[in-house]
């Protein structure tokens, strides 16, 4: 499997051609059904009552009152629902309803069915909660400094989730080698995804007793797992079908609450049960970008080669596992795929806070750490008088190699990129040369195309593609991917009809449906494209075989002569003989009966061999590099942003105007990070998010949004469809760092930390007119005890990937 | 985190209400605190419209009355007795896709597809009255929407394209728009 990429380029006739999407027509005409769209006979509506305290025993809970409510038909409680969940099976620390204990503002606690929205409403005031307050934790610091109460019982100890602690090569020989060595702290603070569709779902259980879900969830294929598992229902009783995600960026990946809480309800009531979720409520539910405090030692030479470099990250967690355990991971794993860096010390802590739960938002784990070592980047070049472009040129990770943590680098477009946006943004001319108050600063970034490693232990494929053929012409692909916007199953037909030589709009596409479609692990990671395509293609390719033998024994042309393409199957030297792929579909048909076949994918085993070694690895890795202009007012600390020029290398794109779209919605969600997104709480007063509407949480609008100068490097990675790599998430690590170098080169002031809203450039540019160091961030990096390093040499000094014994250090 | 909703009044008594909706006249019986948005989607089926926050501050349940870009989760529909709405699912002629409905499917300018409905209406009110708006006017007029997957490019090319084929051009795409910048 895998390794199945198609045609030559020049040959192709669809893919990294411009095509509108398949769900074009009926999203632009309102056609498109979301889950909140969804109406049925005699449906029930749920409401949810939620903690109103951030942490506390539950004393009493009496729903009694709310039962015996006119229109109410049932009133769930924790107990109704004793097994716990959650996204990863290490953490598995989630009640649908809360069990003896809240852990946060905003946990589920009961949860009514009526026969409207506004009778559940009025019927949540009357059940009757009573708290005992347990001290809450608000903080990273709060955290570490408060071992007891412990918001969960498992865990490493205290509020401690996880530590991760990994060195590749002996990292202090690594700093013996060094010319130089500095150690930057920097923080960034959480955002939400802030989708726009609002969470909704709708269940139904059948007499038959099949349970069938309706949900705007992003991976349907493990929500199914978790839902099986809760609800105590065998699998093959359980139908997720996952409707068009109104917008996802990772917030709706976690098997949610009320996914559950509509499910037992519709067994319990027999009537089709609904919940959508308020907006507030949404901003509770949260799993974005996690708080993550950072420290990054680096050692390098007077040229800017990287000799060692220890990082350590501190991640506020939230409430909750979720997929933090991932999180944590990928708060350093990623850091060697761009330069190069000769031995590596990672060392990660997460701790639980009683606040919205975090997870993955768009980049999962990795803007974080980017930031950090970009704008430690500029620091560095900074320091040598080196030019921060040329610099970071000079020490690119090698494509076809091994990174010091044992991650297999395909293509390696970096150096192409970091050239594209130093020509287009005229970079020479302008870095250092612009008037006070306006500024360029560059960053770069890599990403994964897809984790190798699914989120439960299996061998079985990340991704199945069943085609059927009928008798019209038509191609239907059933695959279990579900489109959140970004375009999967767009991509499904463009890959198929290159290799069938017909037209996307002759496919008929069927997704993300658990009875259905062959299992696809779930828009994450950026792994749809290259999965889903290589089963496509793989899929493809074999009912061509069928219908090259059919056509080619029916002409008398040989097989490798046989062209497909227009519509038609033909001779490739004698084009007139030949027929079209109906035809050729009722030839295959006759011969070989109903038409139908499958295809899989599954990533190559990772090189690492360590405990750990699972995440980080994929099979293609996709760089960008961002220059970023900005023009920073001293008087107000205001920051504006005018442009942004972006190279992203994708390998090869499916469909360039999509590409392009996600490249510019990738500089967007950047952008709002670096200047205004922040999830914030009153800690005063019971941790309330201070903003939980759009009107507060500050996003970019249209007046904010920067002009995005895009440019696609194309080098055809032999393990992506067609040479293809990701293009959703990748190009949104470049842009806080570039922008926050680019204030520095305009005002002479580091903003360490994110988001960089006007009081901290003002700050900065205040303390340096006083003489003080000009700088805005986090200064302490707090101590927690860490265990032994799991030890592993580095490819270059041999080793097979596995951990060793640690060998004492030379003096 | 309190119920912000209350009918303490639950005699089951509806509005009754005579408007056109998206050329027709319709009449719709509903429970009188309802708002338009409200009314579309349950009472009339017309789930083109959308909502990301029912509080009038994401722009997505932007419809048309009487011409004009409303937020309808703020429009009590009680108040809408003989008027005209346009909801997404009136745009097109019959078969034939409004111009700005081309250019946005042309443009991947609905990614997720969730807020264009609200895009789609605001930008024709504004093409009706400035048929040649600048880049700066489309970012005004658009201001109140907002869209968490495009980054808003392809939306101002997408209104950008619409507004030169509505003034009869043979107009497409820039090369940029599509292939990015070479």
């Amino acid at each position: 499997m895998g390794g199945a990429n198609g045609a030559e380029q020049k040959d192709l006739r669809v893919i990294g051609k411009p095509h509108r999407k398949v769900d074009a027509a009926s999203k632009v005409t309102g056609q498109t059904k979301y889950a909140d769209d969804l109406v049925f006979p005699r449906m029930l509506y749920t409401k949810i009552l939620r903690s109103t305290v951030p942490h506390g025993r539950i004393l009493k809970l009496d729903a009694s009152k709310a039962e015996s409510y006119p229109g109410v038909k049932l009133v769930l409680l924790g107990k109704d629902l004793p097994i716990p969940y959650g996204a990863l099976p290490v953490s598995e620390d989630e009640h649908p309803l809360a069990i003896g204990k809240v852990r946060m503002m905003g946990d589920p606690v009961a949860a009514v069915a009526a026969v409207d929205e506004d009778v559940a409403t009025e019927a949540l005031d009357l059940i009757d909660v009573e708290y005992e307050l347990l001290p809450a934790i608000s903080s990273i610091q709060a955290a570490l400094d408060t071992p007891e109460p412990r918001i969960h019982e498992y865990g490493e100890f205290g509020n401690i989730h996880r530590r991760q602690v990994y060195e590749f090569g002996d990292v202090e020989a690594g700093f013996a080698e060094a010319d130089f060595i500095r150690e930057d702290i920097t923080f960034y603070e959480g955002s939400t995804h802030l989708a726009l569709e609002q969470h909704a779902s709708v269940a139904q259980f059948g007499h038959d007793g099949k349970l069938t879900l309706w949900t705007c969830t992003q991976d349907p294929h493990y929500l199914h797992r978790s839902l099986a598992k809760v609800l105590g229902l065998p699998q093959n009783r359980v139908r997720v079908i996952a409707t068009t995600n109104g917008g996802g960026f990772g917030g709706k990946c976690d098997p949610f609450a009320h996914e559950i809480i509509v499910s037992k309800l519709a067994m319990m009531t027999g009537r089709p049960v609904k919940i959508c979720l308020t907006r507030e409520e949404i901003f509770y539910c949260h799993r974005g970008r996690h708080p993550v405090l950072m420290s990054t030692k680096t050692g390098f030479k007077k040229d800017g080669a990287i000799t060692a470099m220890h990082h350590r990250t501190i991640l506020d967690g939230g409430a909750y596992g979720g997929h933090g355990v991932a999180s944590t991971f990928y708060t350093g794993v990623l850091q060697p795929t761009t330069y190069q860096i000769k031995r590596y010390k990672f060392e990660a802590v997460r701790v639980f806070t009683n606040k919205a739960p975090c997870g993955p938002k768009r980049g999962h784990g990795t803007p974080q750490p980017r930031f950090a070592q970009e704008i430690q980047m500029d620091k560095i070049a900074e320091q040598l008088g080196l030019d921060p472009a040329e610099m970071r040129r000079k020490h690119l990770v090698p494509p076809n190699s091994l990174t010091v943590n044992w991650l297999r680098i395909g293509t390696m477009g970096l150096g192409k990129c970091i050239d594209k946006v130093v020509e287009g943004s005229n970079w020479r001319e302008r870095f250092r040369k612009l008037p006070y108050g306006k500024g360029i600063g560059l960053a770069c970034s890599g990403y994964m195309t897809g984790a190798g490693t699914p989120i439960y232990w299996n061998g079985m494929p990340h991704s199945g593609v069943q085609l059927k053929l009928d008798r019209s012409g038509g191609v239907t692909v059933f695959c279990g991917s579900t489109d959140i916007g970004q375009g999967s199953d767009s991509i499904l037909a463009y890959i198929v009809a290159e290799v069938l030589g017909i037209d996307p709009f002759d496919i008929r596409v069927v997704t993300a449906d658990t009875d259905l479609t062959p299992v696809d692990l779930g828009s994450y990671s950026s792994r749809v494209t290259l999965m889903t395509g290589n089963a496509a293609i793989q899929a493809a390719e074999r009912a061509k075989q069928m219908l090259i033998q059919a056509v080619s024994a029916k002409l008398g042309v040989p097989a490798d002569r046989l062209l497909f393409a227009d519509r038609r199957v033909s001779d490739r030297e004698n084009p007139e003989k030949g027929m079209t792929f109906v035809e050729a579909v009722w030839l295959a048909e006759t011969q070989f009966g109903t038409l139908g076949t499958v295809g899989s994918y599954k990533p190559a085993a990772a090189p690492g061999k360590f405990k750990g070694a699972g995440v980080g690895p994929s099979p293609a890795y996709s760089y960008s590099a961002a220059v970023a202009e900005v023009e920073v007012n001293p008087e107000t600390g205001i920051v504006v942003v005018p442009r942004v020029w972006i190279a992203h290398d994708i390998g090869q794109c499916i469909n360039p105007v999509l590409a392009i779209g996600q490249i510019e919605g990738s500089v967007y969600m950047g952008l709002g990070e670096a200047l205004m997104e922040e999830m914030t709480y009153r800690g005063n007063r019971k941790m309330v998010h201070k903003f939980p509407s759009f009107l507060e949480y500050k996003s970019p609008t249209t007046m904010e949004m920067c002009d995005v100068i895009s440019y696609l490097i194309e080098d055809r990675d032999s393990n992506g469809p067609f040479g293809a790599k990701e293009a959703g998430q990748g190009p949104q690590l470049p842009v806080p760092p570039a922008i926050a170098n680019a204030i520095y080169d305009a005002v002479g002031v580091r903003i360490d930390e994110v988001p960089i809203t006007p009081d901290k450039v003002l700050k900065a540019i205040r303390a340096k007119a006083k003489g003080q160091e000009g700088r805005y961030g986090p200064t302490v990096f707090p101590h927690c005890d860490m265990p032994a390093s799991i030890f592993v040499p580095t490819p270059e000094e041999g080793g097979d990937g596995k951990a060793v014994e640690r060998q004492p250090v030379l003096a | 985190m309190k119920p912000t909703k209350k009918r303490n009044n639950r005699k089951p008594e509806k509005a009754q209400v005579c408007l056109r909706v998206n050329g027709e006249p319709v009449e719709v019986a509903f429970a009188p605190h309802k708002t338009l948005l409200e009314v579309l989607r349950e009472d009339l089926a017309l789930t083109g419209t959308k909502h990301g926050c029912e509080l009038g501050e994401c722009g997505c349940c932007a419809v048309l009355v009487d011409g004009r870009p409303v937020l309808s989760c703020l429009v009590l529909a009680v108040t809408l007795e003989g008027h005209e709405v346009v909801t997404v699912e009136g745009m097109a002629e019959g078969a034939k896709l409004h111009p700005l409905q081309e250019a946005f499917a042309e443009l991947g300018a609905a990614q997720c597809g969730y807020c264009t409905p609200g895009f789609l209406l605001t930008a024709k009110v504004l093409l009706e009255e400035t048929p040649q708006p600048s880049r700066e006017r489309i970012k005004k007029a658009l201001a109140g929407n907002i869209c968490r997957c495009t980054g808003y490019i392809k939306i101002f090319q997408a209104v950008e394209l619409a507004a030169a084929r509505m003034a009869g051009k043979p107009a497409e795409p820039s090369k940029e728009s599509i292939y990015g910048w070479r």
